[in-house]
C-alpha cells in the first residue's frame, strides 16, 4: 500500500508540473461549457428580417412589432418590390424575407383567413426550419390575441408539451455530451499518453525489475487520472448548476457512480493503447482520432444516431460515450432511477472488462 | 570459493527462429565486478533482461541471488538493482523526490528512506541540488544518482545496463569509483559496456558473440589467450568474426 501511495504521489507530481497538461486537464472543461453554453447555441436570436409590406395597414403593422418584439428577429431592411428581396438576398445579410399581401388586414377582418409569404436562405437548413416555426409561433400568437373569435381552419389543435426541456434550452443536451466528451478525452489520452512516456524515457524497464507488481504500476498510474476526471465532473457539474442554471433532476450519487464507471471504462481503454503503442505520438493519435471521433460522431450528442445508416447504428453501439450520455442524460436531466438505466450500466461494465482483459493479457504477452 | 549469486547454465532466448541468446553459461561471485560484452546485437540486453526476471528463458537454467529465473522473479526482483543505459529517473521530479519514489516503490519505510537520503545527498555533494529538478542536473550527476538510487535497497546485485554511455572521461573514473565502492562492500556488479578502458576495470569479463559467450576470463587471462595488448584488440579480434550484423 505505501509502494502504491508513492507511485501515486509520483503520477501527481507529474501531472501538477506539467503546465500545458494541467491547463488541459483543468482548463478544458471550463472552455467547453463555456463555449456551448454561450457561443454555441440551437436558439436563433436576432435573425435579420426583410420586410415586403404590401398591405401597410394596422392588422400588418401589429404583426411586424410582434416580431420585432420576439428578439428573434430583427428588421434590417423593408422594400418595395420583390425584385429587392432577392438582391438583399444575394448580399447575404437576411436570412428571412417575410412578404405580407396587400389585402392583409382586410382578409382577416372580412374572410377570417390570409396568407403570408415567406422566403427562407435555405444555405443553413436548420436555421431556416427554426426561423420558420419562431414565425409560425409568433403569428399564432398574433392571431389569439389579436381576434380571439377567429376559427381555426383546423379542428385538430395538437397541445404540444416539451418534456424534460420545456424552453428547448440548448444546455441539458450538451451538458451530458461535454462530460462524456472530456472524461473520454482526458482519461484515454493523457492515461496512455503517461504509461507511454515511461516507456519512451526508459523508466518503465526500472518499474519493471522492482519489486512492484506489474500490475499495480498499471494501477497506480490510472488512478491519479480517475480522481482528476471526478473533479471535473464535478466542476462541470458546478458550472452547469449555477451558470447554466441546469438543476441536477435525479439523484447526485448515482450521477457520479456512473460517472466512475465510465471513467474506469475510459482508463481500460486508455491502459489499452498505452500497451499496444510506443511512442507519445502514436498514442495521441490514436486517442484522438480512434476516441474522440466516435465519441463525438456516435454518442448521439451532435448527431442524431437514428438518422445514420444501419451499419453505423451497429457501430456506435460499441461507443462507451454514447452508452454513458445517455444515462447523464437519464440522471441529470429525466430524473431517471438506476433501475431504468440497468441496460446502459451492463453494456458499460461489459466494455470496461472485455477492453481490461484484452489489455493484461497484451501486456503479459509483452513481459514474456 | 566464495558463494555464487548469478548462475546461468545453458540459458537460451529464442524468439521465432532467431536465438537471441544461445546456450550461454556462466557464474559470477558475490563481490565480483562482472563485465558483460559484445557489440551491438549480440544478445547482452536480452541475457539481461532474463537474469532480472524481465524475460521468461526459453531454454535453459539461472539463478539470481539464489532465486530460480522461471519460478521465482519475485524474489530476484527483491534482491537486485537495476540501472538502465536510458536515463532512469524521473526529470520533472526533484533529486530528493526521485530518491522518495524509488526508496517507496522498494518498500523502504520512511525513516529508512530519510536516513538513505541524506547520507546519498552528502555523499555525493548534491545538498544545494536536493530540491532542484533533476532536468537541471548535467548527465555525470545524474548517472551517479542514478546508480545511487539503484542501490539504494541495498541489493545483493546491481545489474547496469551501459552505465556510462556519453559520460565523459573524468566523470566515467568516478562512475567507477562507486562501482568499486559497492563491490568493496560485497555487492556484486553485473555491467555492459562499449568502452574497453571499462572492461579493464572488472574483476572478470565475458564476450559475446552472436549470441553466444566466445570468451570469459580476467582481462590479464584474456589479453594472454588473445595475445592482444589491450581489450581493443581482444574485442576486435571476436566481434570480427560475427555474422550478425545491427
Amino acid at each position: 500500500m505505501k509502494q502504491f501511495l508513492s507511485f501515486v504521489r509520483k503520477e501527481f507530481y507529474h501531472v501538477l508540473r506539467d503546465r500545458k497538461t494541467l491547463f488541459i486537464l483543468f482548463g478544458m472543461p471550463v472552455v467547453q461549457i463555456l463555449i456551448f453554453g454561450f457561443a454555441l447555441s440551437n436558439e436563433v436570436k436576432n435573425s435579420k428580417l426583410l420586410v415586403f409590406n404590401q398591405a401597410q395597414d394596422e392588422a400588418s403593422a401589429k404583426l411586424i412589432n410582434e416580431l420585432e418584439v420576439s428578439n428573434y428577429f430583427e428588421i434590417e431592411k423593408v422594400v418595395g418590390s420583390y425584385s429587392e428581396i432577392h438582391q438583399t438576398f444575394k448580399q447575404g445579410d437576411i436570412r428571412l424575407a417575410l412578404i405580407i399581401p396587400a389585402n392583409f388586414g382586410s382578409d382577416l377582418a372580412h374572410q377570417n383567413k390570409a396568407s403570408l409569404q415567406l422566403i427562407n436562405d435555405a444555405s443553413d437548413p436548420n436555421t431556416a426550419t427554426t426561423l420558420n416555426n419562431y414565425v409560425n409561433i409568433i403569428v399564432q400568437d398574433f392571431l389569439a390575441q389579436n381576434y380571439p373569435s377567429a376559427k381555426l381552419p383546423f379542428a385538430i389543435l395538437p397541445q404540444t408539451r416539451m418534456l424534460y426541456n420545456p424552453q428547448l434550452q440548448g444546455a441539458p443536451n450538451f451538458v451530458p455530451g461535454v462530460m462524456a466528451m472530456i472524461l473520454m478525452l482526458i482519461c484515454v489520452m493523457m492515461t496512455a499518453v503517461s504509461i507511454v512516456r515511461e516507456k519512451e524515457n526508459g523508466t518503465m524497464e526500472v518499474l519493471l525489475v522492482s519489486p512492484f507488481k506489474p500490475i499495480l504500476v498499471i494501477l497506480s498510474k490510472a488512478f491519479p487520472y480517475l480522481l482528476l476526471s471526478l473533479v471535473n465532473v464535478t466542476s462541470i457539474l458546478l458550472l452547469s448548476v449555477y451558470l447554466l442554471d441546469l438543476p441536477i433532476q435525479g439523484n447526485i450519487f448515482m450521477l457520479y457512480a456512473v460517472s466512475t464507471l465510465f471513467i474506469i471504462t475510459c482508463l481500460s481503454i486508455g491502459i489499452l493503447i498505452s500497451v499496444l503503442t510506443n511512442s507519445q505520438q502514436v498514442a495521441m493519435l490514436i486517442s484522438l482520432m480512434g476516441m474522440m471521433l466516435p465519441a463525438l460522431l456516435f454518442s448521439g450528442f451532435m448527431f442524431p444516431i437514428e438518422n445514420m445508416p444501419l451499419p453505423l447504428q451497429v457501430i456506435s453501439n460499441i461507443v462507451p460515450s454514447k452508452w454513458y450520455y445517455i444515462m447523464v442524460k437519464g440522471i441529470m436531466i429525466k430524473g431517471l432511477g438506476i433501475s431504468s438505466l440497468l441496460k446502459e450500466t451492463a453494456v458499460l461494465v461489459f466494455i470496461t472488462t472485455v477492453v481490461l482483459i484484452i489489455s493484461i493479457k497484451k501486456f503479459k504477452i509483452r513481459l514474456a | 570459493m566464495k558463494e555464487q549469486v548469478i548462475i546461468a547454465d545453458k540459458l537460451s532466448k529464442r524468439f521465432g527462429q532467431f536465438m537471441a541468446t544461445n546456450q550461454i553459461s556462466f557464474s559470477v561471485s558475490a563481490g565480483e565486478i562482472f563485465g558483460f560484452l559484445g557489440a551491438n546485437g549480440a544478445g547482452k540486453t536480452t541475457a539481461m533482461r532474463m537474469l532480472c526476471g524481465l524475460s521468461i528463458p526459453s531454454e535453459g537454467s539461472a539463478s539470481v541471488a539464489g532465486f530460480d529465473v522461471y519460478t521465482q522473479t519475485e524474489e530476484i526482483k527483491k534482491n537486485i538493482g537495476y540501472m538502465s543505459q536510458r536515463f532512469s529517473l524521473y526529470e520533472d521530479l526533484t533529486v530528493l523526490e526521485n530518491i522518495r519514489f524509488f526508496g517507496g516503490i522498494y518498500g523502504l519505510s520512511d525513516l529508512q528512506i530519510k536516513e538513505k537520503s541524506d547520507a546519498l545527498i552528502q555523499q555525493l555533494g548534491l545538498e544545494k541540488e536536493a530540491k532542484k529538478l533533476v532536468s537541471a542536473l548535467p548527465l555525470g550527476w545524474r548517472q551517479k544518482l542514478s546508480f545511487s538510487v539503484a542501490i539504494l535497497h541495498d541489493p545483493k546485485i546491481v545489474f547496469l545496463d551501459e552505465p556510462t554511455g556519453g559520460v565523459d572521461p573524468l566523470t566515467r573514473r568516478q562512475f567507477w569509483d562507486m562501482i568499486y565502492a559497492a563491490a568493496n562492500r560485497g555487492v556484486t556488479i553485473f555491467v555492459t559496456t562499449h568502452y574497453m578502458d571499462e572492461a579493464e576495470y572488472c574483476d572478470r569479463i565475458s564476450i559475446m558473440v552472436d549470441g553466444k559467450i566466445d570468451a570469459m576470463g580476467t582481462p590479464a587471462e584474456l589479453k594472454k589467450q588473445f595475445d592482444a595488448q589491450n581489450m581493443d584488440e581482444v574485442f576486435y579480434q571476436l566481434a570480427r568474426g560475427a555474422k550478425r550484423k545491427e
